[in-house]
């Protein structure tokens, strides 16, 4: 190579990158490092990467989080517990029949876009949400499930229509009384956003392309509002930033900055908590709390609100139709030593199939006592000594309500060898089958749970026994299966409170004790976690935490 | 030693294309049997002369014998039934997720109190048994494969070799995963058949070459004269004489195997069961401890790093002491 | 020449169409899938129908795919569900594919600086108590599985001693500006020194990791062509006219013996890709091996797709430049 063409050659190389370098000019903020971070920045590992921003099409913890942070509902959930507060309706009042609800609005709330919140503003938000196409009505899950249906099927829905009776005061109209309305209006799906952003955005032009759906431009640029603002989403570094909103109608955050950071790995997220890279993040590993809080970290334990159970399928496996059988298998477990052996601090053994913070629980049911004997006599009174049982469970997930899935099935499964039934080991991977078969009733029986969405009992048993075409407990062949769902139906149209707990406490009642069509395991206390010097976390029942709150002091 | 400048000279313009270095290892070695003797034993007997005073040989021997009869004779020597938990009452996920050594248990128990040690022990019969399957049917793949090339040739072989080249080129644990995971059902047998897929184009490209070099030598010159029927010369004379190389590729093969079932295990492509211990699912599941009880993984990750170590010491040195040009 | 290219490029057309097709008629032969991802519990019979109809999974197959390949046409490979969710399943890739190149270009380069002396050193005392040790130190090196040496260094070097960051490719709060999608080069291009510098210090430990694969094989090739080379006739006659042993070593055995090195250390990518896999998922690093693994984890087929496919899709166009490298270095390849 002659001297000459590497001279050349090299001066090709120095042009081309002072021509890329002078191209790429810093785009920093001038007022030096992130954003004006006066009061410090609350960085939280999350565990995976939100769907998008637009709460009502998420379905996901991961996404909900983030929006939680920017948007708020008509009503509110009192920090710490399930209980329905006012936050930007201030009081909510039905007719008679319990078919028209007034809302009374705040009127000293403006969206992140400086548009104005009023009874316009949310009976736009309704009629967004109603009016779906056929891609929207499908992802926006949460309307479906508790409304029932769409704009072009008004007579299945229970929302008939928005009226702005006044500058402040709505009146929204619903089909029949239940107990899920209002208290529904604390989901974040329901949440209030900005008409504005969401005409501009093209909110509602979702659609769906092969496996997924492609979002508008809306989604990535959400409008509500929160203590936070929307900042960015650093998709190559999966970072998301918010800011303060300082034009809040309430206390003003006590961070200026929220970011999440997209960790996957449970371990690694504990290690950056410890490396003092995060201040926090989700569902820590029981096995690691002690260790966490050894090292000035707080473990914040929330109530549990959810259910672990193990579902049984009489259609799959008609021994199964004995309720000597199904209460044999229930006498076999030794849910006391799982639970102690298994699941974290506060972690208790379920009588029924709901969690005790929720109205409509019956205090006063006995469990049943591990008690191997009496299983082998109920077994052998049935003729079904020896059975063999189709028994299932889930592989690649983790759930609050199960944290290894495989492990409590160990468990389970020894505990029924001992009485002499022959489990038949199933299994598939979550995503991958697993929850197909489950509803298609393929397994005897299988272990799954539920977290609650909000503080209703049809919310949980409804969802478990209230649809009797189609439910993972097979009771459309029990003899008692039509009964249930209909009195579970009746119990949730009662319009008194007190009325309703009484009739869900009967139900609770009947269930474990005439019907019997699973049986309940146990309840599990999801924890979150920060770090040393973070304050104003308080856990939610609901995993709804809300970061406003928090401070992060220096270390 | 392989002389790479020599044989470019040999071969013309050699083309250096994606998997290179692997098929010419693979080709050095099937060279190892195209020797003119009657069939293996005096190679085998020279070769065993050598390795007699090898000692890295004879570490890896060592460590090789040693695991197998762990493995055979595991059920036995266990203290405890590896499904049994003897310590599950002293488990408690915050104050004590891992029960430690105590009397009647030397390494304590698992996360669920069942004794460490006899997992351990037993685990080497899982890993044997998903090391030796992934290698014979990955041999059973290569030797259809291999022999119908080399016995056909013609259309037939250009046909197997473009396909074998393409799979040595894809790197092996990449192809692993992507089998895996594209099962229907992750459990042993996938895990097995995924890292036997890998090995079959090895041992193909091992047996066609072995068996086009030995063509020309005498003894299979010589049976062809006297009519011995093709197919009688494949199974008598050509394939006997491979059986040093695949020894010493199913040895390397074996230990590749115990990593990359660990690997996969790792990314939860292993067996879902956890009721029967394997090191490398010991492994994965034991990081989640790592904070608290970092002996869990390290006692089975040591264990698959020895053997591993046992196995490619062993399967180097014969492939050292077989290679003709390391004899000259 | 020309046809050549064309004929191979056609080639690899076909050869990627018929592998779309087998992957798009597996992956959706699978039980569960993208609409048991998003439904989760909340999952019935009719939630399912429903999610179906409206993804368009309730079709006929062929005509799945022919939808697919009209919207390939127009630049859409699918939406992620899980990766990224929302994204364009080939953004996805282009987004996690600098990070990737960057890890292994560094990997790389860390196997080159530590392989080569070590395989000389090696090769110089061939035979010694010293040679047999490395030897085994690099067959150890094999041994151990990749994760496991991903996990024990970050445990002890970013999590005991605390010198490193744990996971991620840059610190939170940076305010770092994006030009190429490579943190390092970015930073230095627009002279945020702080953002490239901690993105380097992301990239230590699992690029150190990484290169244990490529570590082995460069040291095992370099100590073979050195101990080649030292034979060769033309380095005796060098002894023998009396130069220096450094005149020898630098003219003729080392850059005798670097050309079979360097072919092997091009040839290196693909298996750098396989630990990628293992690697970046120890240390939640955003490339394209842990997008591979979130995807078949979480049954994100749009994404799995495209990173199969893209996979196949480098790998024939390497193969290509290979070889049209070397028929323009080799005269007689052109002819034919």
């Amino acid at each position: 190579m002659s001297r000459r063409r590497t001279v050349a050659t090299w001066t090709t190389a120095v042009l081309t990158a002072a021509t890329l370098a002078s191209c790429a000019d810093s785009q920093r903020d001038e007022d030096g490092g992130s954003g004006g971070g006066d009061d410090g920045t609350f960085v939280f590992g999350a565990a995976g990467a939100p769907e998008m921003f637009d709460p009502f099409y998420a379905t996901d913890g991961e996404t909900f989080r983030v929006t939680r942070q920017m948007f708020e509902g008509l009503l509110g959930i009192e920090p710490g517990s399930a209980e329905v507060v006012p936050e930007l309706a201030t009081k909510w009042e039905p007719n008679d029949d319990g078919t028209e609800w007034t809302f009374t609005l705040r009127d000293d709330v403006t969206f992140h876009d400086g548009e104005p919140f009023n009874a316009e503003a949310v009976c736009y938000n309704f009629e967004r949400m109603f009016d779906q196409n056929e891609a929207g009505q499908v992802a926006g899950e949460y309307w479906g499930y508790v409304m029932g249906a769409f704009a072009n099927d008004p007579d299945n829905s229970l929302y008939q229509g928005c009226e702005a009776t006044d500058e402040f005061e709505a009146v929204v109209t619903i089909s029949g009384p239940t107990s899920g309305f209002p208290t529904m209006l604390t989901l974040e799906s329901l949440s209030m956003q900005s008409p504005k952003a969401l005409e501009e955005g093209d909110a509602n032009g979702i659609a769906a392309e092969g496996e997924g759906f492609s979002f508008p431009a809306y989604a990535d640029a959400p409008v509500g509002t929160g203590p936070f603002t929307f900042g960015e989403y650093d998709e190559a570094n999966g970072t998301i930033n918010l800011e303060r909103n300082d034009d809040y109608w309430g206390d003003a955050a006590k961070t200026s900055e929220l970011v999440f950071r997209v960790i996957p790995d449970e371990a690694t997220r504990r290690q950056e908590l410890e490396a003092g890279s995060i201040n926090g993040y989700d569902l820590p590993n029981p096995v690691d709390w002690a260790g966490l809080e050894e090292d000035g970290n707080t473990v914040e334990v929330r109530d549990p609100f959810n259910i672990l159970y193990l579902g049984l399928n009489p259609e799959a496996n008609p021994q199964l139709k004995d309720l000597k059988v199904r209460q044999a298998l229930y006498h076999a477990l030794n849910r006391e030593q799982l639970v102690q052996s298994q699941l974290p601090e506060g972690a208790a053994v379920a009588t029924q199939f709901m969690p005790d913070t929720v109205s409509g629980y019956n205090a006063g049911i006995e469990p049943y006592a591990y008690d191997p004997d009496e299983a082998k006599r109920l077994l052998a009174e049935a003729g079904a000594e020896g059975m063999t049982l189709d028994f299932a469970y889930p592989t690649e997930v983790s759930r609050p309500y199960m944290p290894d899935p495989e492990k409590i099935y160990d468990s389970l499964r020894t505990d029924l060898e001992a009485v002499g039934i022959k489990v038949k080991v199933s299994t598939a991977s979550w995503n991958g089958g697993y929850l197909d078969n489950v509803t298609a009733g393929k397994y005897d029986a299988y272990i799954l749970g539920w977290t609650g969405d909000y503080d209703s009992p049809y919310n949980f048993i409804g969802t478990f026994f209230g649809n009797l075409k189609e439910n993972d407990f097979g009771t459309e062949v029990m003899p008692w299966g039509k009964q249930l769902a209909d009195d579970l139906k009746t119990a949730d149209a009662v319009v008194d409170d007190g009325e309703r707990g009484a009739a869900f406490e009967k139900i609770n009642q009947q269930i474990m004790e005439e019907y019997l069509p699973g049986l309940p395991i146990s309840h599990s206390p999801p924890a979150l976690v920060v770090g040393p010097g973070v304050d104003g976390v308080t856990p939610s029942p609901l995993t709804a935490e809300e970061f406003d709150t928090v401070t992060v002091g220096g270390e | 030693m392989s002389n790479p400048t020599d044989r470019s000279v040999d071969e013309g313009p050699r083309r250096q294309t994606l998997g290179q270095r692997r098929r010419d290892r693979i080709d050095a070695l099937a060279q190892a049997g195209a020797v003119d003797d009657e069939p293996g034993v005096s190679l085998l007997r020279a070769a065993w002369m050598r390795l007699r005073r090898n000692p890295v040989f004879l570490i890896g021997a060592g460590i090789t014998i040693a695991f197998v009869v762990l493995a055979i004779i595991a059920p036995w020597i266990a203290p405890w039934d590896v499904t049994a938990r003897p310590l599950l009452d002293e488990v408690r996920p915050q104050t004590n997720p891992v029960p430690g050594p105590q009397p009647g248990h030397p390494l304590g128990g698992d996360d669920r109190g069942r004794d460490l040690l006899s997992r351990l022990i037993v685990g080497s019969r899982q890993t044997l048994i998903v090391g030796v399957f992934a290698t014979l049917f990955g041999l059973i793949g290569g030797l259809v494969l291999g022999t119908l090339a080399g016995a056909i040739g013609g259309g037939v072989d250009s046909l197997v070799m473009r396909v074998v080249d393409v799979m040595l080129s894809i790197p092996s644990l990449l192809l692993a995963f992507t089998i895996a995971s594209l099962a229907r059902n992750p459990s042993q047998w996938t895990l097995i058949v995924s890292i036997a897929i890998i090995q079959v184009p090895i041992f193909a490209r091992l047996l066609r070459g072995s068996m086009l070099a030995q063509r020309s030598s005498d003894h299979v010159l010589a049976a062809r004269s006297l009519g011995v029927r093709p197919r009688a010369i494949v199974f008598r004379h050509m394939l006997p004489n491979s059986v040093g190389p695949v020894i010493v590729q199913a040895t390397l093969s074996l230990a590749v195997a115990i990593i990359d079932a660990a690997a996969l295990s790792f990314l939860g492509l292993g067996n879902p069961d956890q009721r029967q211990p394997e090191w490398g699912q010991m492994l994965s599941l034991a990081q989640r401890y790592i904070a608290e009880a970092p002996h869990l993984a390290f006692y089975p990750a040591g264990c698959i790093i020895v053997v591993a170590l046992g196995f490619t010491l062993m399967g180097e040195s014969l492939r050292e002491a077989l290679d003709p040009k390391s004899r000259r | 020449m020309l046809r050549f290219v064309v004929r191979r490029l056609l080639q690899m057309c076909g050869v990627v169409l018929v592998l779309s097709m087998l992957l798009f008629a597996w992956l959706r032969s699978l039980p569960g899938g993208p609409v048991s991802a998003i439904l989760g519990e909340r999952q019935t019979p009719e939630r399912r129908a429903a999610l179906e109809a409206a993804l368009g999974l309730d079709q006929p197959l062929w005509v799945q795919y022919q939808k697919f390949m009209q919207r390939v046409l127009q630049g859409e490979f699918g939406v992620s569900t899980k990766v990224l969710p929302g994204e364009d399943a080939l953004d996805v890739f282009l987004t996690r594919l600098p990070a990737t190149i960057e890890l292994a270009v560094l990997a790389l380069l860390l196997a080159v600086v530590i392989g080569i002396p070590l395989g000389y050193f090696a090769a110089k005392r061939a035979g010694s108590a010293v040679d047999t040790m490395t030897v085994i130190f690099s067959l150890i090196g094999v041994a151990v599985p990749v994760f496991f040496t991903a996990f024990l260094l970050k445990y002890s070097f970013a999590v005991e001693w605390n010198l490193l960051p744990v996971s991620g490719r840059q610190s939170t709060g940076l305010d770092a500006t994006r030009v190429t999608g490579l943190f390092v080069l970015d930073g230095i291009l627009t002279r945020e020194w702080d953002a490239a510098w901690d993105a380097m210090k992301h990239l230590i430990l699992p690029a150190l990791a990484l290169a244990t694969i490529p570590f082995a094989v460069i040291f095992r090739i370099t100590r073979a062509s050195v101990l080649d080379v030292l034979d060769e006739d033309y380095v005796r006659t060098a002894e023998a006219k009396g130069l220096s042993t450094r005149i020898i070593r630098a003219r003729h055995v080392l850059r005798n013996a670097m050309l079979p090195v360097l072919t092997t250390i091009g040839l290196q990518a693909g298996g750098l890709l396989a630990g990628a896999v293992l690697t970046e998922t120890v240390f939640s690093y955003r490339g394209v091996g842990e997008a591979l693994y979130t995807s078949f984890r979480e049954k994100d087929y749009a994404v799995l797709q495209v990173l199969i496919l893209a996979a196949a899709v480098i790998y024939v166009l390497i193969n290509l430049l290979v070889d049209i490298a070397y028929a323009v270095i080799d005269p007689r390849i052109r002819t034919r």
